[in-house]
């Protein structure tokens, strides 16, 4: 079942919105090398959120930050309106109300879809068998494979795996939803089924959505706010129109994939006079 | 020296977390039959094999220099004792490093390299109470089963050889071997070593899969080290418990 991804989703983005995540002041670091720095970021409850930039810009590295695998060396996450608690207790149970769909899917290879949806929520409510296996069903048939439960992940193409894994990530409910790279390793088709199954939930489960990737096209129309990384830093923060419209020299390298510019071939970046 | 502290430091934290990790829930304990099947029921083979052989060859062993004292009644002593003390313990783990901890550290490995422990953590489910608890209890479970499998198709074998290939006595080899071997200190003995030896291969397999590069080269590299570090762990303390347990 195939949904053309260019569904009418804009949630009027205004400023009273509640936010769901801030980031102030946020510096990273990785092995001691400074990854990102100075990033200020607002992301209003209810929206999608597309952050894009060039491969090595750092967006893993933001994203591990999101999740509190990644102190930040200076700065702070806020979720929901609280700091992101330090690895344990408080972090295990914040880590119940975000979903995660990771770029390499992380389905258990050894349980069936089925399986893999139901181990959420066999580890974290007392609910009896067979209402894990209805809501199981209704997770599965959400992401449009309600027949696949009894598959194993070796038995599904990359773009069912994909919508398995998104459909654990929604297994508990979380209100918020990241993506790291959802449409990697995707033909045509299998992106856009992804991109109006993200669309379509968040706008009917009331989620907000945090998308990480390098897929430009594929994502801006479905976004309601835009950020860039390059250079360690973020160079755009705005509505995806305005992004579209910017002249800024990094971003119409990076939208117009442009060899030539600010940003060099390898990632790295040089210093644009 | 500074490394080495360190790499103790860390295996015992991981053991401690292990510890700590495991809980006889139902799911904990579906998990943990499905390893001692993977791993346990399915080393069977090879440790009936390697039983065999090792009986074989220290009857033959055994014969040959005891016949020179007309001592080769006793040769049943040196196959019960030598079993017990020290053979069977060690080389059941040394086969199950190679067939079992190789796997999991494999196993871990490649759940490290798939995003599957990442994926678990995100989903505020501890990977080591998933993942590494059942195969560490099903480890210190299978090792004493399965040297005790080892024991019993070497003794056996061995006893073929002696009674009906050499010629001994069958009562003398019973008797002579029921008489030297203790119940407390040589077969229960055996167990304990047996089962220190199966905890110390499921930790080092799970500890260098669990933390490997998540890579292929890392998958490769933390296979090898587990079968490298456990094996001469276990080397190291059957030396220890020997000197603790016989004196």
């Amino acid at each position: 079942m195939y949904v053309p991804p260019s569904l009418p989703v804009k949630a009027v983005l205004n400023n009273d919105a509640p936010i769901a995540v801030s980031l102030s002041g946020l510096r990273l670091e990785r092995g001691g090398r400074v990854v990102l720095d100075g990033l200020d970021l607002s992301v209003a409850e209810g929206s999608i959120t597309a952050v894009i930039g060039p491969s090595g810009s750092g967006k893993s590295t933001l994203l591990a930050a999101l999740t509190g695998e990644l102190q930040p060396a200076a700065g702070q996450v806020s979720v929901f309106g609280a700091p992101l608690p330090p690895p344990g207790r408080g972090l295990l149970s914040l880590r119940k109300r975000i979903g995660v769909l990771l770029q390499g899917n992380g389905l258990l290879t050894d349980l069936t879809a089925g399986e893999n949806v139901a181990l959420p929520l066999e580890t974290h409510t007392a609910l009896p068998r067979q209402i894990v296996d209805v809501l199981v069903g209704m997770k599965l048939h959400a992401v449009g494979l309600g027949q696949a439960a009894g598959l194993y992940p070796r038995e599904l193409s990359g773009g069912m795996a994909r919508r398995v894994a998104l459909a654990r990530a929604l297994a508990l409910d979380p209100p918020l939803m990241i993506y790291d790279e959802p449409l990697t390793g995707l033909d045509p088709i299998a992106s856009g089924v992804i991109m109006s199954l993200i669309a379509r939930l968040n706008r009917t489960l009331g989620l907000t959505s945090i998308i990480v990737t390098h897929h430009v096209r594929e994502t801006l129309p479905i976004a309601d706010h835009a950020v860039m990384i390059a250079d360690g830093r973020i160079v755009f923060d705005g509505t995806p129109a305005e992004l579209e419209r910017s002249r800024d020299p990094l971003v119409r390298q990076f939208l117009d994939g442009d060899p030539d510019g600010p940003i060099a071939f390898d990632g790295t970046s040089r210093s644009a006079a | 020296m500074n490394a080495f502290v360190r790499a103790v430091g860390r295996g015992g934290l991981f053991a401690l977390a292990v510890l700590r990790a495991s809980r006889p829930t139902p799911g904990f304990l579906a998990e943990l039959v499905r390893e001692i099947y993977k791993i346990g029921a399915r080393s069977l083979p090879i440790i009936a094999v390697g039983g065999a052989f090792v009986g074989l060859s220290v009857i033959l062993l055994g014969y040959r220099a005891l016949d020179t004292y007309g001592a080769s009644g006793q040769v049943s002593v040196m196959l019960g004792l030598g079993l017990y003390r020290e053979l069977a313990p060690v080389l059941t783990a040394l086969l199950f490093i190679g067939r079992a901890g190789s796997s999991i550290a494999a196993e871990l490995g490649l759940m490290r390299a798939t995003d599957q422990i990442t994926a678990l953590g995100l989903m505020a489910i501890d990977p080591v109470a998933k993942v590494v608890a059942p195969r560490f209890w099903a480890a210190v479970i299978c090792v004493p089963l399965l040297t005790a499998f080892f024991i019993s198709f070497a003794i056996l074998a061995g006893w073929f050889e002696a009674v009906h290939v050499i010629g001994l006595d069958d009562g003398t080899f019973w008797q002579a071997m029921k008489d030297a071997v203790d119940l407390g200190d040589d077969f229960l003995g055996a167990f304990l070593k047996a089962g220190v030896f199966g905890a110390i291969a499921a930790l080092v397999a799970a500890h260098v899969g669990f933390h490997s590069e998540p890579t292929i080269e890392g998958t490769s590299v933390a296979t090898t080290r587990a079968v490298v570090n456990a094996s001469l762990l276990v080397l190291m303390f059957n030396f220890v418990l020997s000197a603790l347990m016989f004196r």
